[in-house]
């Protein structure tokens, strides 16, 4: 049972102020990802919270209690490093026995919850190796063995499969997704890999610039992101966002990409739900590949247009679609579109497409 | 083979007109070297191992007569050269324990963020630099029973460090332990600097306490590093000769080398000297060795 909660945290390195008024509550046993690029504060949140960085104004609280004056060893939290830091001048099991041999624990115990954890992690057979005659993979086993081996409060993770090459990460991601639901702790996991943030977590905690910008499950993240940066930042390939205007015509709403002649068009009700927004401009439209589609056939709704550049990722193609000024990228079968230069047909889902103030960013909350 | 790894001559400079090759100014810097060490080391290194078994006195014109192990059977049934082996061995311990106490202790508090941390260690480098001769001296001034500063800073009256039979050899040691703590602390601090910090907080998460950091992360982690120190001043202060000789004139304090010194230059025993310093020899070379296997095994790690 561990509750990890930031009241109001603030961090600065010199004048720089590295996180901003964070405020977060973390449940007990949730898999929390903290998503954001390199330098937006969740490395220094994360250390913050494991006492390995002091935080300069707020409150970190496990179980109610504050803790940000506590050194890192009272705070009882594990931590995975995205360099392993294993010890190198000692064995795998000696590194898994580290924590339990450094606060005294008889021979016999530490010895029995050694060979439990390297059951779980399937790293028995390599208990008597060096760190060094080890592959990334299973250092980081080792790594998680030796956070888990004690029954931490809570597992912190910094990264701890972005030193490894795409196949074994991959690997170990569902490999850590195993073992939480095995082993079941309070877990904070941070990530600049949307993909990995997406398939791990409870809750995704999105951050920029020292900013917390989001908090959701991920299909909420996905679904319903809160600004621009959240809808950019999660989903691969990535929103297409465009500069647009909303009007009325013959009945419906009709949404014009900049620079385009003719707009899509959108249920009349959109008019009423961006409350006047649409006639004063400065409004963003957000669309997913996948609410972009794509005929062979003028048809209903549908505008011409022209395909650009075609990317062919096997299980789908994304297709650059010139539309005004703008591209648009839709996500289509592979092989649909069969030649860059095709002239095709492509409407929006109003179901799918997301509108955002331009100047501050925020999504305007508007779902059809 | 050695041609391949040797970068070549540009033809087009001053060297290569002047008709000089790669070759030509390989040697032409080498060979004096070379030249040097055979002329100087190699060679008396060879010809005192003939001088050894023999009676050979240099100061008297008497041909060298031929004793075989003679030498070394007198030497190492001598308990006079055993008592001076002795006592060299209790010096090694003592300064080379108390310089790598010292060395280590202050590597650690200099290793960390302190203001001046450059100047500090240049300064404290600073006893490593002088010759031994004037560190004897100076040391000999500040040993004075009556008016040397130490006796005046620690308030010990007339208090013989020198003169004391049971004292002098530790005043050596202490001595040697204030001139060469530098260069224990000089490479501890490199290797101290070499400990990853995340290993540190590493063992911070996993609640590790400072005792166990250190005895199980740091030390370990510096003691390859630690053991060349060791090596290098065990092997020095085996062969000791300045600071004791210039310190101290007691029996007690007669290292190895002083035997050695009168052995050859007051009693002209040369033959027997000769003995004696390839006795010595095999000895350092012997510790050296055991030193060298346990670093290498702690390599390994």
């Amino acid at each position: 049972m561990t509750q990890i909660e930031l009241r109001g945290v603030q961090k600065y390195f010199g004048a720089v102020q590295v996180i901003k008024n964070l405020n977060l509550k973390i449940e007990d046993n949730e898999f929390i990802v903290l998503l954001g690029q390199s330098g937006c504060g969740k490395t220094t949140t994360l250390r913050a919270i494991a006492g390995l960085e002091t935080i300069d104004d707020g409150d970190i609280l496990i179980d109610g209690a504050p803790v940000q004056h506590l050194k890192c060893s009272d705070r009882d939290i594990a931590m995975v490093f995205q360099s392993f830091s294993l010890y190198p001048h000692m064995t795998v099991y000696e590194n898994i026995a580290f924590p339990l041999r450094a606060t005294r624990i008889s021979r016999g115990e530490v010895d029995k919850e050694v060979r439990e954890i390297a059951k779980v992690l399937r790293i028995t057979d390599l208990l008597g190796r060096k760190p060094s005659a080890l592959s990334g993979g299973d250092m980081q086993r080792v790594a998680i063995g030796r956070a888990l081996v004690r029954r931490p409060k809570a597992m912190l993770m910094d990264e701890p499969i972005g030193a490894l090459d795409a196949k074994l990460r991959e690997e170990m991601r569902a490999e850590i997704k195993r073992l939480h639901l095995k082993q079941g702790s309070t877990t904070i996991y941070v990530t600049h890999d949307q993909i990995e943030a997406m398939s791990l977590a409870d809750r995704i905690v999105i951050m920029h610039e020292g900013i917390l910008q989001q908090v959701g499950t991920p299909s909420e993240v996905y679904a319903h992101p809160a600004n621009l940066f959240v809808a950019q930042f999660v989903g691969s390939p990535v929103m297409n966002v465009a500069p647009a205007t909303v009007s009325e015509s013959a009945g419906a709403a009709q949404v014009t990409v900049e620079g385009a002649g003719q707009g899509f068009a959108f249920p009349r009700e959109l008019l009423s739900r961006l409350n006047g927004k649409a006639s004063a401009g400065g409004l963003s439209l957000g669309i997913r590949p996948e609410g972009v589609i794509v005929a062979h056939q003028a048809g209903d709704g549908f505008l011409p247009v022209e395909a650009h550049i075609i990317e062919p990722l096997g299980s789908y193609d994304i297709v650059d679609l010139k539309v005004g000024s703008q591209m648009l990228r839709a996500r289509t079968r592979s092989g649909y579109v069969a030649n860059a230069g095709d002239r095709v047909y492509a409407k929006l889902d109003p179901a799918q497409a997301h509108f955002f103030d331009t100047e501050s960013g925020n999504s305007l909350g508007v779902r059809l | 083979m050695a041609t391949a790894v040797m970068t070549t001559l540009d033809p087009k400079s001053r060297a290569a007109s002047r008709g000089l090759s790669d070759i030509s100014i390989r040697n032409l810097f080498i060979i004096p070297t070379i030249v040097f060490l055979i002329v100087f080391n190699i060679f008396p290194l060879l010809y005192s191992l003939g001088y050894s078994f023999t009676d050979f006195r240099a100061s008297t014109n008497a041909p060298a007569n031929f004793v075989g192990l003679a030498n070394y059977r007198a030497l190492l049934n001598d308990p006079f050269i055993w008592s001076n082996f002795a006592i060299t061995a209790k010096y090694v311990i003592v300064s080379v324990a108390g310089q790598v106490l010292v060395g280590f202790g202050v590597a650690m508090l200099l290793n960390r963020a302190i203001p001046f941390k450059g100047l500090i260690t240049t300064l404290l480098l600073l006893p490593m630099m002088l010759s031994m001769a004037v560190v004897g001296l100076f040391w000999k001034l500040l040993y004075n029973p009556s008016w040397g500063v130490i006796n005046y800073v620690l308030g010990l009256g007339n208090f013989e460090w020198l003169s004391n039979p049971d004292m002098a050899l530790y005043a050596i040691a202490i001595t040697d332990i204030w001139m060469w703590s530098p260069f224990v602390m000089l490479l501890s601090l490199a290797g101290l600097s070499a400990v990853p910090k995340h290993l540190y907080e590493a063992a911070a998460i996993d609640r590790a306490g400072p005792f166990y950091t250190f005895f199980r992360i740091t030390l370990p982690l510096v003691a390859p590093i630690l053991m060349i120190a060791i090596i290098f001043r065990t092997m020095e202060a085996f062969k000791t000769f300045d600071l004791a000789y210039i310190l101290s004139s007691q029996p007690t304090t007669e290292v190895i080398s002083i035997r050695l010194y009168k052995m050859a230059f007051q009693e002209w025993q040369t033959g027997m000297s000769c003995a004696l310093a390839y006795i010595v020899l095999i000895m350092v070379l012997a510790i050296t060795n055991i030193y060298v296997k346990y670093l290498n095994k702690v390599k390994e790690r």
